[in-house]
Parts: structure tokens; sequence; C-alpha cells
């Protein structure tokens, strides 16, 4: 249970910013969304969970990232309680511990490729979010949706660097998220 | 055939984003709100306003016409005034046209909005108080009103408010049944005609 300690804390802390993250779109998309992400991924790795269906798994993870991109489900999740419900369990589970319980198992070129996707869609949603001419989401103000735009473009130069600086350092860079063994695993079905 | 899980994961993910995009039409709870309502018009709240000349006027329509509303408040800076702009050339084009249609810029902020206040903004707009008023409902009422036509307000900075600014129609029936962007002009002209 201790190794489940970490990535819980995270879920709740995730929790904690609900009164936050309805008042700022950048609380809310970039850090309550990822922090619930990551505590799925750190929680699935503590747990060691492989699934012997990595591409489905993958798929599952796009489907959901998908639908909470969408600007009605950020409005929806500060409106309905059950919308709200929804995404304290699905972005953990469908998209951080699926990601999780794949990722080593996908083709390098498919990994590669789907960071190269997430790159180009932060890009887009970092231009969407700065110059689009109406307000996106009905809960938040223009000033912060172009807050949340240029926040997109910071997200998207961190990872750049954070996934080109291996490539040139020829060493892998090793954070406690990611570096947990991953020796043994628990079959999913 | 042996179902190959990955498709059957694509297509179901599809599935539920065609279905929560009302089919790729609406990716916003605005474009959702304008969908759902031309698909099920709502019945409006029978509510009295009291307008710049501080008269008591029914929101609903009257005796066949239509009733065409945007939301307001008049210490607005920038989005409502620019919206009075084009609702004042709407409303031109509709007496020209002989439409039966009745026009009210609502305040949502009726603490503030007194009647000197609404007629200050209105004058200003050239609201005549026949065709087009401004009007403020009880406080009471309000809640009713903004959720009845989806209409999100929240603070801003600068002790104003945001909105999603748009005009809302009221068919002849009392059913709010369309939404049109502010500077719409032409095609909320044509449903006011379509309608009455």
């Amino acid at each position: 249970m201790n190794r489940l300690a970490p990535p819980l804390s995270l879920l709740a802390f995730a929790v904690l910013l609900r009164g936050a993250a309805a008042s700022d779109p950048v609380v809310h998309v970039l850090v309550q969304l990822p922090l619930l992400a990551v505590a799925g991924w750190w929680g699935a790795r503590a747990l060691e969970l492989k699934t012997p269906a990595p591409l489905t798994a993958l798929i599952v993870a796009i489907s959901a990232t998908a639908f909470w991109m969408l600007p009605r489900s950020i409005d929806a999740a500060l409106e309905t309680p059950w919308v709200d419900l929804a995404k304290f369990i699905s972005i953990p589970a469908l998209i951080g511990a699926s990601l999780a319980a794949a990722w080593g198992q996908l083709h390098p070129i498919l990994r590669g490729f789907v960071k190269a996707q997430s790159l180009s869609m932060l890009g887009v949603l970092g231009f969407l979010y700065t110059h689009a001419p109406v307000r996106i989401c009905n809960s938040y103000l223009v000033s912060d949706q172009e807050r949340l735009g240029l926040g997109f473009l910071y997200l998207c130069a961190a990872l750049v660097v954070l996934w080109t600086l291996p490539v040139l350092t020829g060493r892998p860079l090793s954070l406690p998220v990611i570096s947990i063994s991953q020796k043994k695993s628990v079959r999913l079905v | 055939m042996r179902w190959s899980p990955p498709l059957v994961a694509a297509a179901l993910g599809a599935a539920v984003f065609w279905q929560v995009t009302d089919g790729l039409r609406a990716i916003t709870t605005e474009g959702a709100r304008r969908l759902a309502v031309a698909e099920a018009p709502l019945p409006v709240p029978v509510v009295m306003l009291e307008t710049m000349d501080t008269k008591q006027v029914p929101l609903t329509p009257q005796d066949g016409e239509v009733v065409l509303v945007e939301f307001i408040f008049t210490t607005c800076p920038v989005i409502c005034q620019v919206a009075a702009i084009d609702f004042a050339a709407l409303r031109d084009r509709l007496v020209a046209e002989g439409a039966q249609v009745r026009m009210i810029s609502v305040s949502f902020d009726p603490e503030r909005d007194d009647p000197e206040a609404m007629l200050a903004y209105g004058e200003g707009h050239g609201a005549d108080g026949k065709v087009w008023t401004v009007a403020r409902p009880a406080p009471a009422d309000l809640p009713a009103l903004l959720d009845t036509f989806g209409v999100t307000v929240i603070p801003d900075e600068w002790e104003g408010f945001e909105h999603n600014a748009a005009i809302h129609l009221i068919d002849p029936t009392g059913h709010f049944s369309a939404v049109f962007d502010t500077d719409a002009i032409g095609e909320a002209a044509e449903a006011v005609a379509e309608r009455s």
C-alpha cells in the first residue's frame, strides 16, 4: 500500500484544487488534469501493471484525451457534479494508467509518433486559445483563455526540451516517476 | 470473424466523440446551447420587466409578435456597446420590413441598472422605448431567465461581467427557439420574417 501513497496524494491534491480550477482555466487544464493523469500513470507503475493489449490501451487513452480536450467537457465538469466525478475517475484510469500499462510495450516509432502528435496538438491549442475571436469556455474569462493558450505553448516547449535532451546527451533522463522498476508484471485482462 | 480489440476501441472512442459533440457540430457549451434550442424550443418564463420608462412589460410575445432579447449590463465597456450598435441596425432593418417584433435589451445587473441608467444606455444607442427598449427583471426572476436562455455571467477583473452575448429569439408561441451572434443581423432578420 505504501507504494500507492505518492500517487494517491497526487490524486488528493488534485481534488483540493477544485476551487482554484473553477476560477482559473490554467489551474484546471494545465495543473489539475495533468496531475490526475500523472497520478494514474504513477499508480499503474507502482502496481507494475502491464496490459496484454497495449495498442487498445493507447487508443482508449487517446479517446479519453480527445473527450477531455473539448471545451464543453471542461464547462460540464464545472457545472455538473457527475461529470466532475467522471473526470476524477476517467483521467487517472483511462489516460494515466492505460498509457503506463501500455507505454513500454509500444513500438518506439509509435511512441515517437504519439509524442510528436502531442507537441503539434499543444502548438495548435496554443494558437487557437490565444487567437480565438470568441469565448471558448462559458465558465472562464477571455483574458484567462489567452493565458491558457500561452500555457499550452510553454508546456509544449518544456516537453520539447524534456524529450530531446536524452537524444542530445545520449543518456535517458531519470525521473522518479519513470524509473520505478518494471521487472515484474501483473497481467491486466 | 474475430473482433480486433484496437479497432473496437477506436470505433467506440469515435462513437463517444460523435455523441458528445452532437455529431461533430458543437465542441463548445455555447455551440451546444444553440443546437439544443433550435431542435427543442424552450418555453420562456412568464415574467414582467421594468423598462427604462419605468413601465412594466411582459417578456413573452403578445398578439403574434416575435420578441428578440439580448442580455446586457449598462456599465459594460465593450461587448454590449458593440452589440447595441448591431441591435440598432437590426431594429432599423426590421422596422423597414414592417416586421411585428419587439426588441428588449435585458439587464442582468438589476441592482445597479435602475431606470435612469437604462434610459441613458437606451438613449445613447437609439432605443425608442417602443420597438426597442431596455429593461430589467425583478432580481428574483433573474436566475430562471439566465438558466432558460443559457446565459453564463461571471464577474471580471474590473467589477463588470463577462457573458456569452447573443441575440435570442422568442417565437409567437412563447418559445425560445433560436440564438444568433450579435452581429448576425441578416440571419436574425430572416428568422423573424419566417416566424411572423
